[in-house]
């Protein structure tokens, strides 16, 4: 017993200095984002903006639809193409060129952060699964093991999708600085030693609920992000369209008197932000990729949620009570159904079913701080 | 030349057409009639007033079913339904909580009157909640009705026929054969159907759609949000949830008496109570030994044998906290435990007055216990009739230095600390008294030898506990462990069930699974050759649906092998550059 004691002591010292190290891995890697994006913007970038520019109004001058066309040459063609075209009335801008810009030093610096990334992760990893061996369970007894898995399973669905060669490189940067939030909070605040589980988190249920839970997260989190870059680039290409950026956005500025004190911040925000926006996917691809994500995780959460309402039937004796947990990831659920909605109704697709899902997934981040920290319900467990 | 395409007004409506009926969402009918202007020309006297107000009134209640069930108004709900979902998640509950709910109304004294005015203290059962509610579930019966009857119209009807310009499809793909057109298609028909999609060939086209599936998993979602509603409703209605302490040794049949505590739904009769009985045997709880979380319980296990029916054959079971015990339509859960002090009490006469295990109430999480024993059937050593009560601490781990504090929540060290009390115990005085408590207002505590201080004392287990004055004596005995089980029976739990996964089912076969058409033409171009074209439609743009137009038409050139066209102004027909593979992407946007 004390031998055996002893053993997962240490296991769960290594756990410890791999989450340390991880950390500091995903500091590097950190800062070779900022380097990259640093590059991409002393770059080409003003090129690519005008470049953009030039198309966007082209566009905007009633040139839309994209189907391309080509005489065929050779005598027998091996496969047929196939030809696509926008129909959703989507501005064409096309994607930015990513973080790096066309600087071939930002894109060295953007791979560097990559590979610190997947090292990053393998020593997470191993620190979450040290953690799980020293208490001989799941390690999602207490939030600093649910944080430590949360920012690994994060970090998981980010790599398989550029493994997937999804267009996601631009994630690297709040994605580090989310993780980094993470396991800060983690190892600072949210700390518990090693331990075993209270008798109600004794269940197969718990692998099933938690790590569905949890996956489910990682993957809106990653949707958050694309909303949220959505509505910044989504505002940088209507003032592309109306020609108010770079010089134009000068222009507007001087113009705008100063008591319009709100007008006169967005324009400067704009301004701020425009070079790195610029660089992010169109407006329209980060949309779509944000609503694929959430209407994947969907169906994960509601599994999640009958998930645990099974057990919760197995523990407590009846499958909903209307506990602070269950009641927050029920508004979740709402939320994210209501996303779903918007996005098929006319009038509410775009901006307004982006703060839809901002609020549905804050309230995901909130059911885990808020309602573990400021609620006590059956869901308070040892430690925090 | 694609720079100079018509207008993309016109393309709307190619597309529009040919999309029709993809989904069965309602449509929004943005310029809805002015209210108030149903009835139209009023006929002068009473009877036309009549006329008109039916016709308005019809009007009326028309246009509100028509905005109740639209999909805004139902985003609206569902919105509300969130939002409105999140006070009860803050505030203490009563039906959660009620002690906590008390407790709060009464450190809020300004709050509370308007709280308890908004219902806030049961949110989930409060007027405004139900009536969001109800609406919620109003406009989905009324938008799922007229979809299953679209859909059912819809699977009994054929896909509609092609656009007549295939090229403004957004996915599209052209090449010239020198296969006959009715060759091609007979070839493309038989090559969708292969793939499972539903075809039907007018004219110089083959329509074909696939993936009503979706609309199918829509349909079932939705229905299953009702179901699961119902069932909810229902157990709310005629659940019924007992619950009963029992010390090591006890039995419990199930009936209503028998209960310490019983809550039950509106709709609950007593004999629907399912007739079983238990016993428990031993009781048995573990906690960590070190570490920070030293004291924290690990395993709680009830061992116990039960009856079916009146007179089933006993059968051994261990409850434990995620596994209740479950018995026709009841099942049993462990939810609370604690310490019974053994006590056997000698009157003044030396006659036995008491013997028992004395469920003591735990105050904290190392199981200190408060005891109160209760002696209503004593006489003094005159013989005198009277009353004694015991009132003092149980604790499991005892430490000298602070003996009224237990240290650990298992029995180390298990000491009992009483006072004694004579005289009435004010049992039938006609008000209910808890076990726990102990009215002392018409007793009179024992004092020391000095006459002053309360005499009281620390026990082992085997001491004995003798009063002053030949009053009697107590004899700790032994130690038993006590548990409450909850017995619970909730009807339409497998309803729910099965809703929930009818809904999960559902939803994943409406978000995964793409509808569209597939259209392939054949024509004779005018070098003589056969034009072949192809053209998807998606509700939805997706990725997949170029990869499946490729596919198709990579397929479909056995039966069609690709030849060059010959004259120069063939070469306007759209045929995509060669990497147009990937030229697909870019429009496509995410290549999630
Ligand atoms: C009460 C009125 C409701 C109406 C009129 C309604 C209507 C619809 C319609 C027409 C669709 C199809 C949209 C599409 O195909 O994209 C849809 C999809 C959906 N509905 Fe509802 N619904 C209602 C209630 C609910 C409720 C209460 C929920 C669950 C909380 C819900 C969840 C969903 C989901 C998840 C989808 C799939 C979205 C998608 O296909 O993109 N609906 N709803």
């Amino acid at each position: 017993m004390t031998l055996a004691a002893a053993a997962n002591e240490n296991l769960a010292h290594i756990s410890n200095v791999l989450i340390y190290s991880a950390m500091a891995v995903y500091t590097l890697a950190f800062l070779a984002h900022i380097a990259e994006w640093v590059f991409g913007s002393r770059s080409a970038v003003g090129r690519t903006a005008a470049a953009i520019t030039v198309e966007a109004q082209e566009t905007a001058a009633g040139t839309a639809g994209k189907a391309a066309a080509q005489g065929g040459g050779t005598a027998v063609l091996e496969r047929p193409k196939v030809v696509t075209r926008s129909v959703t009335g989507d501005r064409d801008v096309p994607d930015g060129p990513g973080a790096a810009g066309t600087s071939e030093k930002g894109d060295v610096y953007g791979r560097s952060a990559i590979s610190l990334t997947v090292l990053a992760f393998l020593l997470h990893a191993g620190g979450v699964l040290t953690r799980a061996l020293s208490v001989e369970r799941a390690p999602w007894g207490n939030m600093y093991e649910f944080s430590t898995t949360f920012g690994m399973a994060v970090v998981g669905v980010y790599l398989v999708l550029l493994v997937l060669k999804k267009n996601v490189r631009w994630l690297g940067l709040p994605l580090t600085t989310t993780i980094l939030l993470d396991l800060g909070l983690a190892v600072s605040v949210l700390y518990t030693d090693s331990d075993q589980l209270v008798p109600a988190l004794h269940s197969y249920w718990l692998w099933i609920h938690v790590s569905c839970a949890i996956l489910s997260g990682a993957a809106l989190w990653v949707g958050a992000c694309s909303t949220l870059m959505y509505l910044f680039r989504d505002g940088y290409e209507a003032r592309l369209v109306a020609g108010r950026t770079g010089a134009g956005l000068d222009r507007y500025l001087a113009e705008l008197p100063q008591d319009r004190t709100w007008a006169r911040f967005k324009a400067k925000l704009a301004k701020g932000t425009d070079n790195p926006v610029s660089r992010l996917p169109a407006a329209a691809t980060l949309d779509k990729f944000a609503y694929r994500i959430n209407a994947t995780v969907f169906p994960l959460w509601t599994f999640t949620i009958v998930a645990g309402a099974i057990w919760a039937e197995a523990a407590w004796g009846r499958y909903w009570g209307w506990d602070p947990k269950e009641v927050w990831s029920f508004i979740t659920w709402v939320a994210y159904a209501c996303y779903l909605h918007a996005r098929a109704t006319a009038g509410w697709k775009g901006r307004k079913a982006a703060y839809i899902a901002l609020f549905a997934f804050a309230t995901y981040i909130f059911n885990y701080y808020g309602v573990n920290i400021f609620v006590t319900g059956k869901h308070s467990y040892a430690g925090v | 030349m694609s720079k100079t395409e018509p207008t993309p007004a016109t393309e709307d409506q190619d597309i529009g057409a040919a999309g029709s009926q993809l989904s069965t969402a309602p449509t929004e009918d943005e310029g809805v009639a002015m209210p108030g202007s149903f009835g139209g020309v009023r006929k002068p006297g009473a009877l036309g007033w009549l006329a008109w107000s039916g016709r308005e009134a019809v009007g009326w209640v028309r246009w509100i079913w028509r905005q109740l069930t639209s999909m805004r108004v139902a985003l609206i709900l569902l919105f509300l339904l969130s939002l409105g979902t999140i006070p009860g998640s803050l505030i203490p509950q009563t039906s959660v909580d009620a002690v906590k709910a008390d407790n709060w109304r009464k450190a809020h004294e300004t709050l509370a009157p308007v709280y308890d005015k908004l219902g806030l203290f049961h949110v989930y059962s409060s007027v405004w909640f139900s009536a969001i509610y109800i609406l919620l579930f109003t406009s989905l019966i009324g938008c799922i009705v007229p979809r299953t009857w679209q859909f059912v119209g819809q699977l009994r009807g054929r896909p509609p026929g092609a656009p007549r310009r295939l090229d403004r499809m957004p996915v599209y793909s052209t090449w010239h054969t020198d296969a006959e057109p009715g060759q091609v298609l007979a070839a493309a028909r038989g090559l969708l159907k292969k793939r499972r999609f539903r075809t039907e060939a007018a004219g110089d086209a083959v329509a074909s759609e696939k993936g009503y599936l979706r609309e199918a998993g829509n349909l079932v979602f939705h229905i299953a949000l009702i179901v699961m509603l119902v069932s909810f409703a229902s157990g709310q209605l005629w659940k019924s949830e007992g619950q009963k302490l029992m010390v090591e040794g006890d039995t419990f049949a199930n009936t209503l008496t028998q209960y310490d505590d019983f809550k039950s739904g509106s709709l609950f009769r007593a004999d629907d109570l399912d007739p079983f009985s238990f016993s428990l045997d031993t009781f048995e709880g573990t906690y960590e030994r070190t570490g920070p979380q030293r004291g924290t319980p690990r395993t709680y296990e009830a061992q116990v044998t039960y009856r079916d029916g009146a007179d089933g054959t006993p059968r051994k079971k261990t409850i434990k906290v995620n596994e209740p015990l479950e018995t026709a339509d009841s099942k049993v859960y462990l939810i609370g435990h604690g310490y019974a002090p053994v006590v056997s009490v000698y009157d003044g006469q030396g006659k036995l007055a008491y013997r028992g295990g004395v469920a003591s109430l735990p105050l904290d999480a190392n199981v200190t216990e408060s005891t109160v024993i209760k002696v209503p059937d004593y006489r003094d050593k005159d013989g005198n009739q009277s009353q004694l009560g015991f009132k003092g601490l149980f604790v499991p781990t005892q430490d000298p230095a602070m003996p009224m504090v237990s240290r650990f929540p298992a029995l180390d060290n298990p000491r009992l600390v009483l006072t004694a009390y004579r005289g009435w115990l004010g049992i039938n005085s006609g008000v209910p008294q808890s076990v726990y408590q102990l009215d002392t207002s018409k007793m009179q505590q024992f004092k020391d030898k000095d006459g002053k201080s309360p005499f009281a004392q620390n026990l082992k287990v085997g001491d004995t506990m003798t009063l002053p004055d030949g009053a009697g004596t107590l004899k700790f005995e032994g130690i038993k462990a006590w548990a409450t089980f909850q017995v619970s029976q909730q009807p339409g739990n497998g309803m729910a069930l099965v809703g929930a996964v009818a809904a999960l089912v559902g939803v994943a076969g409406s978000l995964f699974i793409q509808r569209r058409r597939v259209w392939v033409r054949a024509v004779r171009g005018a070098d003589g050759r056969t034009v072949v074209e192809m053209a998807g439609l998606g509700r939805s743009e997706s990725a997949k649906l170029p990869e499946e137009i490729a596919d198709l038409a990579a397929a479909l050139t056995a039966d069609a092998p690709p030849v060059a066209p010959e004259e120069p102004e063939a070469a306007e027909e759209p045929v995509a550059p060669a990497d147009s593979q990937d030229s697909a992407e870019p429009s496509e946007g995410a290549r999630a």
